[in-house]
């Protein structure tokens, strides 16, 4: 049984992703990226292989992705975290063909076809409105934990209205909504309406065809999807592994390279 | 016949060269004190200021010159130390670090203006000028150019509203003749006026034949990178004998390397298109991006717009010059607008002449004139033809706002994007 494996070294966290010939996923792993971006994609590949007790010989052909892709210096080549992502999602919900993957800095919308090819993308410039930082400022700013924010959310009777697009005015304007005397969960609606709002902006310059993929570390978030699929109108798919989906397109076009090179050579012997 | 390495690489030579000299006559003016009209690449109107002896400063190539050659954050720096916000037009704030620094200049000393004449193809050059008004005192001349009323609905000669508003260019065309014997005291020659009219048409000509030439498969040149050289000479030295031969010199080196299969690129995988201002503050980087996948830029709407419009079809009439310079004015500008607001509909023509796998969107932080509208005309573009196009933002010359992380990470999708529609395809 040969091995394939995706590394994707994002900006907050670096994710690995071991597949078998077959496409299925038997290892992974999630560490945070920290300073030292060579040894996060050493760690987190060294993870992935011990959660299913593998040797790293048996990994036939590694692809990193993301923005740390090029210092995941064992790897055998790199693709972007956006081809990758249109990949994995294709992978996962077959009928996808749209994707907005929602990163800690990043946030992407791509259009692909039935093979996952891409076909038009389009990514926040600049600045990390609209992005994971963006919870992470509101999370700091009321004190709860990331992974309770979308649960929170959904406890709320009436958004607070966020006007502010920036990630850095966004911590001040919850304080002061706070100062007013307004819930936290409406407040919490309010943040996840407006990054809701504005990948929403990003995906209508691909086009928003269905079936649309949420992928990325945000997707795990209950109160994101649902701000998304009301503002829609449409219900996104999400993954458990939907923060893997970088990592696991980056796995399948190592595999792709397992495969043709496996491939019997054409033409007269 | 000639050795291909005398000929090849010869433009880039010959065209630094002109540049230099362009701007040492600029900096002799400067130092004796001489007259001087600062002009605008759409619609300098060249032409004429030279029967005047007044030598050309555009401030647009001055300012840009100091990205290319990485000093463009100091002058942006002085600009905004001064009261100029980061958010105008970065060629605006150049120029003014470049007046207020009394002419210094990485190329050496630019003269002060006498006279300054523009065009409303840009919104931005009224306000500049008045810039200058302000600090020098200066006549300041704005030619109000009728531009395309609705998108493909143009007016050619002999149609009643062309002619109209080749009447209302003429008249002002005659007004700035007045103020330009006012300011240099040199009576009009309409003799010399035609030398310089039929140099424009040898020029705009061979700029026609060029652009043409790249159709050749490998590209002859690139256009964002050699193209900028070109467009350099086209405006500093149109209506010259010097320009005029400097184009024939460069259609016998394209014509060379079309003949002898020489390209841009060793292994020329993807012919790309350019839309928007280029990335002057990481110029020969940002070109890398996509040469080191094996994309070379064979067009862009930057020499379209930056020449002009002298790649549309027009040759001024020399027995009838004043009138011939009016339409001419008119159909230059006019399309040299269209390049910017209208592109979508000459960019789907162009995608089969020129084998176009690609199109490279590239909207500019300061110069939204030029920037607003890209993402339509995109998607119009993509509606119209099946085209794979990539849209990056940077700018021409903020290097504060130029990341190169992001720029690479969009043009590496792209190019994967690339080659899975051509994997498709050969399936």
């Amino acid at each position: 049984m040969a091995y394939a494996a995706g590394v994707d070294v994002g900006s907050t966290q670096t994710k690995a992703v071991i597949i078998d010939e077959a496409g299925q996923i038997v290892g992974r792993a999630l560490i945070d990226t920290g300073a030292n971006v060579i040894s996060a994609a050493e760690n987190a590949f060294a993870q992935a292989l011990a959660s299913d007790s593998l040797d790293e010989r048996e990994v036939e052909y590694v692809i990193g992705t993301g923005y740390g892709r090029y210092r995941v210096t064992f790897g055998n080549a790199q693709v972007t975290e956006i081809s990758c992502h249109g990949r994995g999602a294709v992978h996962m919900f077959p009928e996808t063909r749209t994707v907005l993957d929602m990163g800690g800095q990043d946030t992407k919308a791509i259009r692909v076809n039935s093979t996952g090819e891409i076909v038009d993308f389009c990514m926040n410039d600049k600045c990390a409105a609209g992005t994971g930082r963006f919870l992470g400022a509101a999370s700091a700013a009321l004190d709860i934990p990331l992974d309770r924010l979308g649960e929170v959310a959904l406890r709320a009777e009436r958004a607070v209205k966020i006007s502010t697009t920036c990630t850095v005015f966004a911590e001040s304007e919850v304080l002061s909504w706070l100062g007013k005397g307004k819930k936290i969960e409406d407040i919490l609606l309010g943040v996840h309406q407006s990054i809701a709002a504005r990948s929403i902006g990003l995906l209508r310059r691909v086009g928003i065809d269905p079936e649309v993929t949420f992928t990325g570390g945000v997707a795990k978030n209950i109160g994101m999807i649902e701000a998304l699929n009301k503002a829609m109108n449409l219900k996104v798919n999400v993954s458990a592994d939907s923060h893997f989906m970088g990592a696991l397109g980056a796995a399948l076009f190592a595999l792709d390279h397992i495969r043709a090179s496996r491939a019997p050579a054409r033409g007269f012997a | 016949m000639p050795e291909t390495h005398d000929i090849v690489g010869r433009a880039n030579r010959e065209g630094s060269a002109l540049f230099q000299q362009w701007f040492t006559e600029l900096g002799q003016t400067a130092e004796t004190g001489g007259q001087a009209a600062y002009v605008f690449v759409m619609g300098s109107m060249a032409e004429l200021l030279r029967v005047f002896d007044l030598p050309i400063v555009m401030p647009e190539i001055n300012s840009l010159q100091t990205a290319v050659r990485r000093v463009a954050h100091e002058y942006l720096n002085q600009a905004e130390d001064y009261g100029y916000s980061p958010d105008i037009c970065g060629y605006v704030k150049a120029d003014v670090a470049v007046q207020l620094s009394n002419g210094k200049h990485p190329m050496g000393k630019i003269p002060r203006p006498a006279l300054a004449v523009l065009t409303n193809a840009c919104n931005t050059y009224i306000k500049w000028a008045e810039i200058w008004e302000r600090m020098y005192h200066i006549p300041i001349f704005t030619m109000d150019i009728p531009g395309t009323r609705s998108c493909g609905a143009q007016t050619w000669p002999g149609n009643a509203d062309f002619e109209n508003d080749c009447r209302y260019v003429l008249a002002q065309i005659k007004e700035l003749i007045s103020v330009c014997e006012r300011l240099t005291r040199k009576k009009f020659d309409i003799d010399r006026f035609r030398e310089a009219l039929q140099n424009a048409n040898s020029m705009s000509r061979s700029w026609r034949r060029v652009l043409e030439l790249n159709k050749s498969t490998p590209s002859v040149f690139n256009a964002l990178t050699d193209g900028t050289i070109y467009l350099g000479v086209s405006n500093g030295f149109r209506g010259t004998v010097e320009g005029t031969k400097y184009f024939a010199n460069l259609i016998e080196e394209m014509e060379f390397k079309a003949e002898h299969g020489i390209g841009t690129l060793t292994d020329e995988k993807y012919r790309l298109v350019f839309v928007g201002v280029p990335c002057y503050p990481l110029f020969r980087r940002f070109n890398e991006l996509f040469s080191e996948w094996g994309g070379t830029f064979v067009n862009s709407t930057y020499l379209w717009f930056a020449a002009g419009g002298v790649n549309q079809e027009y040759e001024y009439d020399l027995n009838r010059p004043l009138e011939s310079f009016a339409e001419g004015v008119l159909i230059y500008v006019r399309n040299a607008m269209d390049a910017m607001f209208y592109q979508s509909e000459a960019l789907a023509q162009m995608i089969d002449p020129f084998h176009v796998d690609g199109v490279v969107y590239h909207p500019i932080k300061s110069c939204r004139t030029v920037s607003t509208g890209l993402a339509d005309n995109r998607r119009a573009l993509m509606a119209s033809r099946d085209i794979a196009s990539l849209f990056i933002e940077s700018d021409m010359m903020d290097r504060r706002v130029v990341s190169e992380a992001q720029l690479k990470n969009r043009a590496d999708a792209f190019f994967e994007g690339l080659a899975s529609r051509r994997l498709a395809t050969a399936r």
